[in-house]
């Protein structure tokens, strides 16, 4: 960075601003997580206590899991609108199958029609080039279209949700949710495979420019096929997590996760356009969001005007990204 | 001989293969007659109009993906303002929506324009926001339509000095929709804003250079896209009765319309014409699909195959073109 210029002369503060914005966009991001806190304890003062917050953690879980699908897609210059179905489908089908099956099979057989869409996902982006918006959106569509036929084939069968997963979803540890059992291996990935593998390297390089990525020998479609399958499948754990969460099962189950996914990884400073971001600040992001829909429900606002809000931030916060990055 | 195919060859290919499809309905079902289209018609009216929406913003380079949000809102405002009211009131709704579809397709512009950041963010926002007003206007499905508006859609035109069986073959659906289309789209076309759309999609600098003003061309382009969306939606208030805020399938359905219909994605190229086959060759595959007894929940994923498919080639297309 250019310590000279600051030294030079005294940089106006917006600039300032915009430039630690870029720099560390952590800083803000959790004084914003920590003014929402506030915020929420002045409206409802002692709402934030240790269960509280064991509370909202346990419900940014999942959401940082999908949002951290959409992260990977972002950085590639991507977006996968089926997550939500994937999550869905693989809760769904395991509360389905594990009447009739162990949890351990019931589980392995809910994460495949995930990887599946996703393995859809990366061959019709990858080879076919299809914008990743439509094509995910279309088998988003195809798999709730399946659910619907499963669903009637499993209409006697009932649904149950395994102990263990209620357990991971819901449980506490001394305060602590045992769903970071999950989340702390998962995030410890997906940030290891971002930051410090050639594959996370690839994903950045494609998104920054992806005709100097091809040029320089990055086999584009195999790194858009791997990453749309590890997002299929990582939607499929949130999924179980979800379910495990929510204990009831139904084919809107991850629905609601969808636009908080996209605005969690845009919040955490995620360029939609790609090669600029990272996973911790969609953890953050993931946090804010939970934490601000708490506040909302407070307030009472209708899902209408939530949605709107969230329309609203994705537009401001990429807009104000774009000026950042202009800027330097 | 390929440069007249791509052109004009295209949409004949299309009206060929929508005849085909006629035959094959008739084969599977030796029933289906004019009813049955009449049906059909009334089901392509509310995709027609999603698909002019897109075809607009398309030909002009970009893409509008709060298409169906905009037709949600449209419809759920419609039927709430018509709930309870005389019919008289109605003629005021239907000019209110339209207006309505079209400020805020210029605001998606608008905001296009402003902001700089790329089209398919911002409409992606724009989806959400919609879709979060229309729950507003409705939290769920409601409202109603007046007795004129849906004796609109339904039945046939009475034409003079025809038998019958002749006019049963002309659904009123039918005809609104080829005259909102054409109210529309023929002067728009004609005009120099038509010929600036097709400069801006084909070369934005090329066409900023020879002094088409790009801004406020692309801003029209997409309060035309909301106008047609508000079309869309009143045509489903029409044929419902009622107002729904979570909006169809129509986004992927009319993105999958355009480009099988033979316009680029990318822009530039293309007419409405085969767009608006593309709508009826899709929905009647649909319709095949029912008559060969199909579980509606197999159409769905059948039709959603098709229309990942059609995309998936029109994409690959698409870079070929890019390519030579």
């Amino acid at each position: 960075m250019s310590n000279s210029l600051t030294a030079d002369a005294p940089v106006p503060f917006g600039r300032r601003l915009r430039r630690l914005m870029s720099d560390r966009p952590l800083i803000p991001l959790i004084l914003l997580l920590v003014l929402l806190v506030v915020v929420l304890q002045i409206l409802r003062p002692g709402i934030v206590n240790e269960r509280w917050i064991a509370n909202t953690i346990k419900f940014a879980i999942p959401l940082a899991i999908l949002a951290g699908c959409q992260t990977m897609a972002m950085l590639t210059g991507g977006i996968d609108l089926s997550v939500s179905t994937s999550a869905t489908m693989a809760a769904f089908i395991m509360a389905t199958q594990v009447v009739n099956h162990d949890p351990s099979v019931a589980i392995a057989i809910a994460l495949v029609p995930p990887v599946l869409i996703g393995l859809a996902n990366g061959i019709g982006i990858g080879v076919f080039r299809v914008h990743p918006l439509i094509m995910t959106l279309g088998t988003s569509l195809i798999g709730s279209g399946f659910l619907q036929v499963y669903q009637r084939t499993v209409i006697a069968t009932g649904t149950s949700v395994p102990p263990g997963l209620a357990w991971l979803g819901t449980g506490l540890t001394y305060g602590v949710p045992n769903a970071l059992l999950l989340f702390v291996p998962v995030a410890g990935f997906i940030l290891f495979l971002l930051n410090r593998t050639g594959f996370g390297r690839l994903l950045y390089a494609v998104g920054d420019n992806e005709r100097a990525a091809r040029l320089a020998g990055v086999a584009y479609w195999q790194v858009i096929t791997a990453l749309y399958v590890l997002s299929g499948l990582l939607s499929g754990i949130a999924g179980l997590l979800y379910v495990g969460l929510i204990k009831a099962p139904s084919l809107s189950l991850a629905d609601p996760l969808m636009l908080p996914s996209v605005a969690a990884a845009v919040i955490g400073g995620t360029s939609i356009f790609g090669g600029r971001g990272g996973y911790t600040g969609t953890i953050v992001g993931a946090l804010i969001l939970t934490v601000l829909t708490t506040l909302l429900t407070i307030l009472q606002m209708p899902e209408g005007a939530r949605r709107i809000l969230f329309g609203l931030i994705v537009l401001l916060v990429t807009a104000a990204y774009l000026r950042i990055i202009e800027d330097r | 001989m390929t440069r007249f195919l791509r052109r004009r060859g295209w949409v004949a290919g299309l009206f060929v293969l929508l005849a085909l499809l006629f035959v094959a309905t008739k084969i599977i079902q030796p029933g289906y007659g004019a009813g049955d289209f009449a049906s059909l018609s009334r089901a392509v009216l509310p995709y027609a109009f999603a698909v002019a929406a897109q075809t607009v913003v398309v030909i002009a380079g970009g893409i509008d993906l709060s298409v169906a949000a905009m037709m949600a809102l449209t419809s759920v405002t419609a039927a709430a303002m018509m709930n309870g009211a005389s019919p008289e009131f109605a003629l005021f709704v239907v000019p209110f929506v339209l207006l309505l579809g079209f400020v805020l397709g210029a605001i998606n512009g608008i905001l296009i324009i402003v902001t700089r950041v790329p089209d398919i963010v911002v409409t992606l926002a724009t989806l959400f926001i919609l879709q979060g007003a229309a729950l507003l206007v409705l939290n769920a499905p409601g409202g109603s339509a007046a007795e004129w508006l849906k004796a609109m859609v339904v039945g046939t035109v009475p034409l003079p000095l025809l038998p019958e069986a002749v006019t049963a073959w002309f659904p009123k659906a039918l005809l609104l929709l080829v005259v909102c289309l054409g109210i529309v789209w023929i002067p728009l076309k004609r005009s120099k804003l038509g010929l600036s759309l097709y400069a801006i999609g084909s070369s934005e600098l090329a066409a900023f250079r020879s002094g088409v003003p790009v801004a406020r061309t692309r801003i029209l382009a997409y309060a035309f896209s909301g106008l047609f969306g508000a079309m869309g939606g009143l045509a489903l208030t029409m044929s419902t009765g009622i107002g729904a805020p979570i909006p169809g399938p129509y986004l992927l359905a009319s993105v999958a319309a355009v480009v099988l219909g033979g316009v680029t994605l990318g822009g530039g190229r293309g007419g409405l014409v085969g767009p608006i086959v593309a709508v009826f060759v899709l929905r009647l595959v649909r319709t095949d699909l029912t008559l060969m007894a199909l579980d509606p929940n197999v159409t769905t994923i059948i039709e959603g195959v098709i229309m990942v498919v059609v995309v998936m080639l029109g994409a690959f297309l698409a870079m070929k073109g890019r390519r030579s």
